[in-house]
C-alpha cells in the first residue's frame, strides 16, 4: 500500500502567538515549531495501514521553505521511508496550498493520501477537501476510525452529537481527527535513520492567496474579574452575581 | 447579484446554525446592495421549512429535494452548488462552520476556484469588497483580511451570530437535483448511537468544562448534574489534559488541538488555564472558574471565581441553580 501524508510545521501549542510590528503578521519569536500535531496522527495511520498491508510505502509531503526539512525527518524518524519538498510559500487560504500539494501529488503512486483535518496554525481546515477536489478523488475529513480492507475504505468521521460513516473505493483522501490512533514516539534508532531517507526538493514556487491578510488582532483582553469568595460559603453570592450581574442565569 | 446562504439541515430539519447562517448572510447582502438566496437541500422532507427562511431574512429560496438525500451528499451539494455559483455568480456563498459546513465549503471553493474564509466570526464590506474576522491560532489571534476575488466563500462559526428575525415574503422555486447514484463515488451514513440530549461544544449556550481537577473520569456525573441543572442547552466541556488522559472523548475538548467556543456562560471547573485552553474559550460572554489554587491562570480571564474544594462546591452550585430553575 504506497501512502502519501500531507504535513505541515507549525508553532507548538503551548507557544505563546502575538502581533508582529507590522500589524500584518504574527510574532512566533522565541516559538517551538513542531509537526502539526493533527499530522501526527496522519503519519500514525500511514505507518499502521503499510504495516498490516505487509508492503507499499509511506512518503510524506510538505509545502514550505527549508525550515520544513526538519518537519519532514520528524515525520521520516516516525518511519515514513521517503520525503518530498515541495519549495515555496504557502497561501493564506486553503486554496493556493491544495493547487501546489495537488501539483506535487500528480504523477505519484499512491492508494491514500492523508492529512492532518488542520494545521493549529491557520485553523483554514481546508486543504485536504480541497486537494481530494481537484485530483478528482473521495474524501472523508475529521476522521476517527479508519479501516481499509482490499480496496474498500470506510471512515468514521466526528459530526456534531454523533459519527457519520463515509465509504469509498481508494484511492482517496482521508483527514485525521485526533483520537484516530496514538501516535509513536520517534526511537533513537528511528532519528538516525531518518538523517539518511530520501528528501526529495522541488521548486515550485509561492501559492496564490485569494485573502489578503488587512490586520492580525489580539483577541480582545479580558481583565481578571473577581473572587467571589471561598469555598462551599461563596456560591449562594456566586450564583446572586450571575442571575443580577451578569444575568446570565 | 445575490448572496447565497447553504441551509444546513439534519434528517430533513433544519439546524440553528442554518438560521445563523442567514442572519449573517442578511447583514451582508444588505451591505453589498444584493439579494440573499437560501440554499436548501435535502429529502423531500425538508420542504416544510423553506418557509423558515423569509422570516429570518432571504428573499428567495432555492428548494432541491430527492429521496436520495436523505443523508449528506457532499458530491451532489457541490454538484449542485458549483452549477448555482456559475449562473448566479454571487458575491459570496455562506456556509455554517458545522462538521458538514467545513465539509463541504472546501469542496465547493476548490470546483469554483474561490477564496474560502473558514470560522468567520464577522462580516462586512469595505470599498465594495468582503472583509472578514476570523480566530486563527486556536484563538490567540484574529485575522481581518479581504477576499482578493468573488465569489467570497466563507463559512461562519456557530453562535457568532444571533439567529435574528428580519420578515420578508421569500419566494420558493424548486431547483433540479442530479443525484445520479452511478456517478457517485462515496456513501456517507449517519452512524447509529450517537450522543444524544447534549448539545455540541461548540454550539452551545452554556459549557460546563471539567479538568485534570476533577480527578478521575466518575467525578463526572457531578458536572453532569449541573450541566442537567442549567437546562437542555448545556454541553459538557473537557481540558486537553483530561481528553489526553483518556477520561472523555475528544469532541468534547475546548482548545486549540479542540474547539474553540464562545458561548454566553462558561463553567471552568478544576482546569488550571493553559494558554492553548485559555485561547479556545476567552471570548466567551461569561467565564466562571472552580479551582482550589489561588493563583491558577484562568482567574485571570474569569469574571467570577470561587476559590476552594471543587468537590464541596459543585453539589451546592448544582442544588442552588436547579432551585432557581424550578
Amino acid at each position: 500500500m504506497n501512502i502519501l501524508v500531507c504535513v505541515k510545521r507549525v508553532p507548538d501549542s503551548e507557544g505563546r502567538i502575538g502581533v508582529a510590528g507590522d500589524g500584518t503578521s504574527v510574532d512566533t519569536q522565541g516559538v517551538k515549531f513542531v509537526l502539526n500535531p493533527y499530522d501526527e496522527f496522519a503519519v500514525e495511520e500511514a505507518l499502521k495501514l503499510k504495516e498490516a498491508a505487509g508492503t507499499g510505502s509511506v512518503t510524506v509531503m510538505t509545502l514550505g521553505g527549508d525550515e520544513s526539512k526538519e518537519t519532514l525527518r520528524t515525520a521520516l524518524a516516525m518511519g515514513a521511508d521517503q520525503a518530498v519538498l515541495l519549495k515555496g510559500k504557502p497561501s493564506s487560504d486553503g486554496l493556493g496550498t491544495a493547487e501546489k500539494l495537488a501539483e506535487g501529488i500528480r504523477g505519484r503512486e499512491f492508494d491514500l493520501v492523508l492529512f492532518g483535518k488542520q494545521a493549529i496554525d491557520d485553523d483554514n481546515l481546508q486543504v485536504p477537501a480541497m486537494v481530494a477536489e481537484l485530483l478528482e478523488l473521495p474524501c472523508a475529513t475529521v476522521v476517527i476510525e479508519l479501516k481499509v480492507d482490499g480496496r474498500k475504505l470506510t471512515a468514521e468521521r466526528e459530526i456534531e452529537g454523533g459519527h457519520e460513516i463515509v465509504e469509498f473505493d481508494l484511492p482517496g483522501v482521508v483527514a485525521a481527527q485526533k483520537g484516530l490512533n496514538e501516535p509513536r514516539y520517534a526511537s533513537l534508532k528511528g532519528i538516525m535513520a531518518a538523517k539518511k531517507k530520501p528528501l526529495e526538493e522541488i521548486e515550485v514556487g509561492d501559492a496564490e492567496s485569494r485573502l489578503e491578510i488587512l490586520q492580525v488582532m489580539n483577541p480582545p483582553q479580558r481583565s481578571a474579574g473577581e473572587i467571589v469568595g471561598e469555598g462551599a460559603d461563596a456560591v449562594p453570592e456566586l450564583v446572586r452575581k450571575l442571575r443580577e450581574e451578569a444575568k446570565v442565569l | 447579484m445575490s448572496v447565497i446562504v447553504f441551509a444546513e439541515q439534519k434528517g430533513g430539519a433544519l439546524r440553528q446554525v442554518a438560521l445563523e447562517t442567514v442572519t449573517a448572510g442578511r447583514g451582508l447582502a444588505d451591505a453589498l446592495g444584493v439579494d440573499l438566496v437560501a440554499v436548501l437541500l435535502g429529502p423531500p422532507s425538508v420542504a416544510s421549512e423553506a418557509e423558515k427562511f423569509g422570516r429570518f431574512g432571504a428573499d428567495s429560496v432555492l428548494l432541491g429535494t430527492s429521496d436520495a438525500l436523505g443523508e449528506y451528499a457532499p458530491e451532489v451539494y457541490t454538484g449542485t452548488l458549483a452549477k448555482l455559483v456559475g449562473e448566479r455568480a454571487p458575491k459570496a456563498v455562506l456556509f455554517a462552520a458545522s462538521a458538514q459546513g467545513k465539509d463541504l465549503a472546501p469542496r465547493l471553493a476548490a470546483r469554483v476556484k474561490a477564496g474560502l474564509a473558514s470560522d468567520v466570526t464577522e462580516l462586512a464590506v469595505t470599498d465594495g469588497r468582503v472583509v472578514i474576522v476570523r480566530p486563527a491560532y486556536g484563538g490567540k489571534v484574529f485575522f481581518q483580511a479581504g477576499f482578493m476575488g468573488e465569489p467570497a466563500v466563507a463559512s461562519v462559526r456557530p453562535r457568532a451570530y444571533t439567529a435574528t428575525e428580519n420578515s420578508r415574503e421569500a419566494s420558493v422555486e424548486e431547483i433540479a437535483v442530479d443525484v445520479d447514484p452511478a456517478a457517485l463515488r462515496m456513501t456517507v451514513h449517519t452512524a447509529t448511537g450517537g450522543k444524544k440530549g447534549r448539545p455540541d461544544v461548540a454550539e452551545a449556550e452554556v459549557i460546563v468544562s471539567g479538568g485534570r481537577g476533577m480527578q478521575g473520569p466518575e467525578h463526572w456525573t457531578m458536572l453532569e448534574a449541573l450541566a442537567d441543572a442549567l437546562g437542555a442547552g448545556t454541553a459538557l466541556g473537557a481540558s486537553r489534559a483530561v481528553v489526553d488522559a483518556g477520561w472523555r472523548p475528544h469532541d468534547e475538548q475546548v482548545g486549540q488541538t479542540g474547539k474553540v467556543v464562545a458561548p454566553p456562560l462558561y463553567f471552568a471547573v478544576g482546569i488550571s488555564g493553559a494558554i492553548q485552553h485559555l485561547a479556545g474559550m476567552q471570548t466567551a460572554k461569561c467565564i466562571v472558574a472552580i479551582n482550589k489554587d489561588a493563583e491558577a491562570p484562568i482567574f485571570k480571564v474569569a469574571d467570577y471565581g470561587i476559590v476552594g474544594d471543587l468537590f464541596e462546591i459543585l453539589p451546592l452550585l448544582t442544588d442552588e441553580i436547579r432551585k432557581l430553575r424550578s
